[in-house]
């Protein structure tokens, strides 16, 4: 077998969100941490889509940038086995520079990057724009000339017109009403078979990631608490938190009926709970969960399951 | 019925003419009801919801069209009596919870505040009816939370709050706009338990604008399809929702991505193309470029709501089978 196209092994990442010296020194306050990823192990394998879910704040788009090179992790290793990395970001208002033509925006990795010789790079342009559905006169116009399911597929043609063996997409369906993410994810899936790419896939939609991935990790306050195959997880959820997060959500199949709503909230990362962080919202929680972190032992991390308390009759 | 909107014409006139944001808008919410509005950006379910509070910001405005209110018309009244029923039958909750709370005064103190000035209350009765509403809308210890600001709760909480604020002067009416976009889906889930409270347990009209057909299916019990500023199909959620009469909200609900345990991965149904600009809506049925069932008759003339079985659908598909009764 290959070596995955990317290991991340042991990966944590910090920020610093203290205050200002000045107030530290007069209130006699220390540095203040906050741990974005923590201790996160996983492999992305080639041609493969890997999807990250979870909620606000539980570091899914760190780890995005931490995969495609944008940020350093504070510990733990990183290895790309690829030529390079791309990443495709959820706004595609913000995200294309508004003063440069489409066709710019386009050949800018293949001028940087010197993938084409200068006399055929117009080429390579109006081959990508038509790959992604746009026509090729579309390269004259700017950004703002076009939608955003439009401008989503700019994003998909300037991240592939560098050539990527991993493309990091960070929620790039988000902003896009659902006809129209309908169309990037099934563009996204063609292009895959075509041109056998590799996607990490960052969302916090559980039925947008049961459409596209391969694999599923769903991370919760910045650590990995269940990775497992797509049909796997979505049949048979193990963590309590995936099993709460797929019974969070709305669907159009039980119209009208009455459900459980989810209890509490993400704490607050900056003061995470110890052992499992989340066993204040966890119905099987006991001592143990209290204090010791569980490991990612198997495909999820969780005494409960690992003990045999939670039964899987489905 | 608590609302009623009538043959709502919502305008912008700009330099290159008149748009036409919201064409010939009428539906009706009762008593104990959630009618949920849903549609893509830009098919004008927001601008409905700001026509029926008055809050149309120009150059856009009401053309035509009337609003009632519990037999009151309301859309010809001057601004403060307009701004009176805002606060005291209209409860109106936004999406951003930040945009509407001020940074500046506690939570409990707007409360306070909101209540007196609708509902006249003091003293211990006002601080007793103010913890009893953040109680009821689930913000865990309201004793202590009272004195907090709105920069202290998260998301979802500060949303609760936003809802608290809403209902404090008992509005028989509440518009809710986007409520569970911007919160996570475990948040998203509380909140609309809390609507659907709202409307069974204070049999308060709940008008839901959302373009989250699975928030629209746990929450609405009818639902009005809006496409290009149009209604294009209205009826009981279960069958707009299962059994769709209008061949755009059949791809709609075609388009959206399901939980398919098992399933793995499988290819989208799509609907071609994207809705028209508003300087750009196509004669005739404004969906016909991208309809597969179009035929001669919908290219040069307009479908009104006609009746679909059980609902009503804006489709000339549905004109023989009236033609033959």
């Amino acid at each position: 077998m290959r070596a995955p196209l990317l290991s991340v092994e042991a990966v944590s990442r910090d920020f610093d969100v203290s205050r200002p010296w000045l107030d530290r020194m007069l209130e006699g306050e220390g540095r203040r941490l906050l741990r974005a990823v923590d201790g996160v192990t996983l492999e992305v394998r080639r041609g493969e889509t890997l999807a990250l879910v979870g909620e606000s704040g539980c570091g899914k788009s760190t780890i995005a940038r931490l995969m495609v090179g944008l940020d350093a992790p504070s510990g733990g290793r990183i290895e790309f086995r690829g030529q390079r990395r791309q990443m495709i970001f959820q706004s595609p208002y913000a995200s294309l520079n508004p003063r440069w033509r489409v066709r710019d925006i386009v050949a800018e990795p293949i001028r940087v990057l010197r993938l084409a010789r200068t006399a055929e790079v117009d080429g390579r342009v109006a081959q990508l724009l038509a790959q992604v559905g746009l026509a090729a006169e579309d390269g004259e116009r700017y950004p703002h000339e076009f939608s955003g399911g439009q401008r989503q597929r700019i994003s998909i043609a300037r991240a592939l017109s560098g050539e990527p063996d991993l493309l990091v997409c960070d929620e790039p369906t988000s902003a896009l009403d659902v006809s129209v993410q309908a169309q990037i994810l099934n563009l996204m899936a063609d292009l895959q078979s075509r041109l056998a790419l590799t996607y990490v896939f960052i969302s916090h939609n559980l039925a947008v990631v049961s459409q596209i991935a391969d694999r599923v990790g769903v991370m919760y306050l910045g650590r990995l608490v269940e990775l497992a195959p797509a049909g796997e997880l979505f049949s048979r959820p193990r963590h309590p938190y995936t099993r709460m997060l797929l019974e969070a959500v709305p669907q159009i199949e039980r119209t009208g009926e009455p459900r459980t709503p989810v209890a509490g909230e993400v704490p607050n990362p900056l003061a995470p709970p110890p052992g499992c962080s989340f066993h204040p919202r966890c119905a099987h929680a006991d001592e143990r969960c209290r204090r010791e972190r569980p490991e990612l032992i198997g495909a999820v991390a969780c005494h409960a399951v690992q003990e045999g308390r939670i039964s899987f009759a489905r | 019925m608590i609302l009623q909107a009538k043959n709502l014409r919502v305008e912008f006139r700009t330099r290159r003419g008149t748009l036409v944001a919201v064409d010939d808008v009428s539906f009706s919410v009762a008593r104990g009801e959630v009618l949920g509005v849903v549609g893509e950006s830009g098919a004008g379910k927001s601008l409905t919801g700001l026509a029926i509070m008055g809050l149309l910001e120009p150059p856009g405005r009401l053309a035509a069209g009337e609003v009632w209110l519990e037999g009151q018309r309301i859309d010809r009244l001057p601004q403060a009596a307009l701004r009176a029923i805002r606060g005291r039958r209209i409860g109106v909750v936004f999406q951003d919870p930040l945009g509407s709370l001020n940074p500046l005064f506690t939570i409990g103190g707007q409360l306070e505040e909101t209540i007196r000035t609708h509902l006249g209350l003091a003293g211990k009765e006002l601080r007793q009816r103010a913890l009893a509403l953040l109680a009821e809308v689930g913000i865990p210890a309201p004793q202590a939370r009272f004195h907090h600001y709105p920069h202290q709760f998260s998301g979802g909480m500060r949303q609760r709050v936003v809802i608290a604020l809403a209902l404090a002067a008992e509005p028989i009416l509440l518009i809710a706009d986007e409520p569970t976009t911007a919160l996570d889906v475990s948040m998203q889930a509380q909140i609309i338990a809390l609507i659907k409270r709202v409307a069974r347990e204070r049999g308060a009209a709940v008008m839901l604008i959302t373009h989250d057909m699975g928030v629209i299916a746990e929450t609405a019990d009818r639902v009005a399809v809006m496409y290009a500023g149009r209604i294009v199909e209205i009826g009981a959620v279960r069958d707009v929702l299962h059994a769709p009469r209008h061949p755009y909200t059949a791809g709609l609900m075609a388009s959206i991505p399901r939980i398919a345990a098992g399933a793995g991965r499988s290819r989208l149904a799509q609907i071609e193309g994207a809705m028209p600009r508003l300087d750009a809506i196509p004669r005739g049925c404004p969906f016909h470029p991208r309809c597969p069932k179009r035929f001669e008759r919908c290219l040069s003339s307009r479908p009104e709501l006609m009746p679909a079985e059980e609902g009503q659908a804006a489709c000339w598909l549905h004109a023989s089978a009236i033609a033959q009764r």
